[in-house]
């Protein structure tokens, strides 16, 4: 198997975009992602997407993006695994090109949100979870996840302003993200006067509704520096899944596909969570960034929520999350989410994030989640010396 | 309309009909044709009496497309009585305080409809148990 490096970066801004359609935003992420290599060849094109078919009636993608970003005639396809949908592509991408299938790929995610009323794309984003089981009774995404906020404060007596302090960090550092969706900051008052959507769970425990693309190049890291002066090479790349209904979870809280999926990929990098420098994890809902420090071994089960309180989630604290605003304030177009948070990882293992730079980050790991924790894809990256 | 997709669920939706493990024995709802303790094949059918308690809750104030009309409700994770736990709205809880714990019981209601010319979809909710009825009813019969 040969090892992995990432050689380019595109992403547009988060957003809504009224003006510009599902492929044309994958095209310009593609095209930014192209420029950035400097590549001249690509293999092989992996569309990461969940709702073009119930939102812009548009299927096919891997056909659609190639034609439209001229790549006519490389092997394309879209992959789908709910809000995971992205990091599922590079993780396929990464396949390509370690298993010596493929040279150069270019791995997009895309989402296409803003032109339907909300209470279809609640409908469609509900489709995540089992249709038969949960969806049919009424259930959205949101009140899977206040199920599991409100288990989670009766479990381990902590309140719903306890979970104040991630969306805090996460709109604070969307201040300095240009393609954030939201880069202004919020209180501790905003967050407990926020409009009510499935109790627990309020306006600012969510991440939003939005359109987005980002993409990355793919290369063998032996000829990565021909074409970057600071490939980010992935150092573990792992998928593991949950069963897709909550309820038939055998424990609710332990998010046990993400506890899965990231000690494979400990595992694989030969690493501890000690040694990650930072962590872009799946803050679709506040309870899931704490269930996620939890089940990836950054907390110990019912104090995820103190990294909150005590800053060790800051950039500068114990393992910053979210340093590009995460899912909730740079925003979550969700076949998209795990390319931008892979992208952000890079940026920061290229010290190119700025006023949010990470000193000395070497390791960085992304979690992308599809559903409420049914499909987990975590991807550790490390700065190439 | 996906007429026969709700005929396919009439027993779990109606009746709560599930399947039980022969090999551990493990109650399972909904069926799923392999015991998820054992891995071995579940295929026997088992009705649940459809006593539980609230696991969990929430009141769902921005519903999806189909739901609107219902808005708000309240929604549960169930421990049924004989183990699994099982996802559902709660109803007849106008003005009841709901707690984690408190009992509930199974009750058929309209879970949603497709428009004036479409299906009506009828499933189970559960509602609070109502403490004691017959007893006390039978005690004031008594006097």
């Amino acid at each position: 198997m040969r090892d992995v490096s990432i050689i380019g970066i595109g992403e547009t801004p988060v957003g809504e975009h009224w003006e510009k359609s599902l492929k044309e935003l994958a095209g310009d992420a593609i095209q930014a992602a192209i420029k950035d290599a400097q590549i001249e060849r690509v293999d092989v094109l992996y569309v990461g997407n969940m709702c073009s078919g119930t939102l812009n009636g548009q299927e096919h993608l891997g056909a659609l993006i190639s034609d439209w970003v001229g790549l006519r005639g490389v092997e394309a396809v879209k992959i789908e695994a709910a809000c995971g949908s992205g990091a599922a592509a590079l993780r396929l991408g990464y396949v390509a090109v370690a298993g010596e299938l493929a040279d150069f790929v270019v791995v997009a995610g895309v989402e296409k949100m803003t032109d339907r009323p909300s209470e279809q794309v609640t409908a469609a984003l509900a489709m995540a979870s089992d249709a038969d089981f949960e969806a049919q009774n009424g259930l959205s995404f949101v009140a899977l996840n206040a199920l599991l906020m409100r288990r989670y404060m009766h479990e381990f007596g902590v309140c719903h302003r306890d979970f104040a302090p991630f969306a805090i960090n996460a709109h604070k550092n969307a201040v300095n993200n240009p393609y954030a969706l939201f880069p202004h900051a919020v209180t501790a008052e905003d967050f407990s006067a926020a409009k009510m959507i499935a109790d627990p769970v309020n306006l600012l425990d969510s991440s939003p509704v939005c359109d987005g693309a980002a993409a990355v190049v793919l290369c063998p890291t032996e000829i990565a520096r021909q074409f970057a002066a600071r490939p980010v090479r992935i150092r573990a790349s792992s998928a593991a899944t949950d069963t897709i209904a909550l309820h038939d979870r055998r424990d609710l809280l332990g998010l046990e596909g993400a506890a899965l999926s990231a000690a494979k990929a400990y595992s694989q990098a030969k690493v501890t969570p000690k040694d990650i420098d930072l962590f872009e994890l799946h803050d679709a809902f506040t309870i899931m960034s704490v269930l996620s420090l939890e089940a990836c071994g950054f907390a110990e089960r019912g104090r995820g929520v103190r990294l909150g309180a005590q800053g060790d989630i800051a950039i500068g604290g114990k393992i910053p999350i979210t340093t590009m605003g995460g899912l909730k304030a740079r925003g979550h177009p969700v076949g998209a989410t795990g390319i931008y948070q892979v992208i952000e990882v890079a940026l920061q293992l290229r010290e190119q994030a700025g006023a949010n730079q990470v000193r000395d980050a070497r390791l960085g790991m992304a979690q992308n989640i599809g559903g409420s924790g049914a499909t987990v894809v975590t991807t550790i990256l490390e700065a190439v010396e | 309309m996906e007429i026969a997709r709700h005929w396919r669920l009439q027993r779990h939706r109606y009746a709560l009909v599930g399947e039980v493990c022969n090999h551990c024995g493990v109650k399972i709802f909904p069926a799923r044709d392999v015991c998820p303790e054992c891995n071995a094949p579940a295929k026997t059918p088992y009705t649940f009496s459809g006593k539980g308690e609230v696991y969990s809750y929430s009141t769902v104030h921005h519903p999806p497309e189909g739901f609107e009309h219902f808005a708000p409700y309240v929604v549960a994770l169930v421990r049924l009585a004989e183990g699994p736990l099982v996802a559902a709205q709660l109803t007849d809880v106008e003005g009841e305080k709901i707690e984690i714990g408190m009992p509930v019981e199974m009750v058929t209601r309209k879970l949603r409809d497709d428009g004036s010319r479409g299906t009506i979809v009828y499933g189970y909710k559960f509602r609070p148990v109502i403490a004691s009825g017959t007893s006390a009813d039978v005690k004031d019969a008594s006097v």
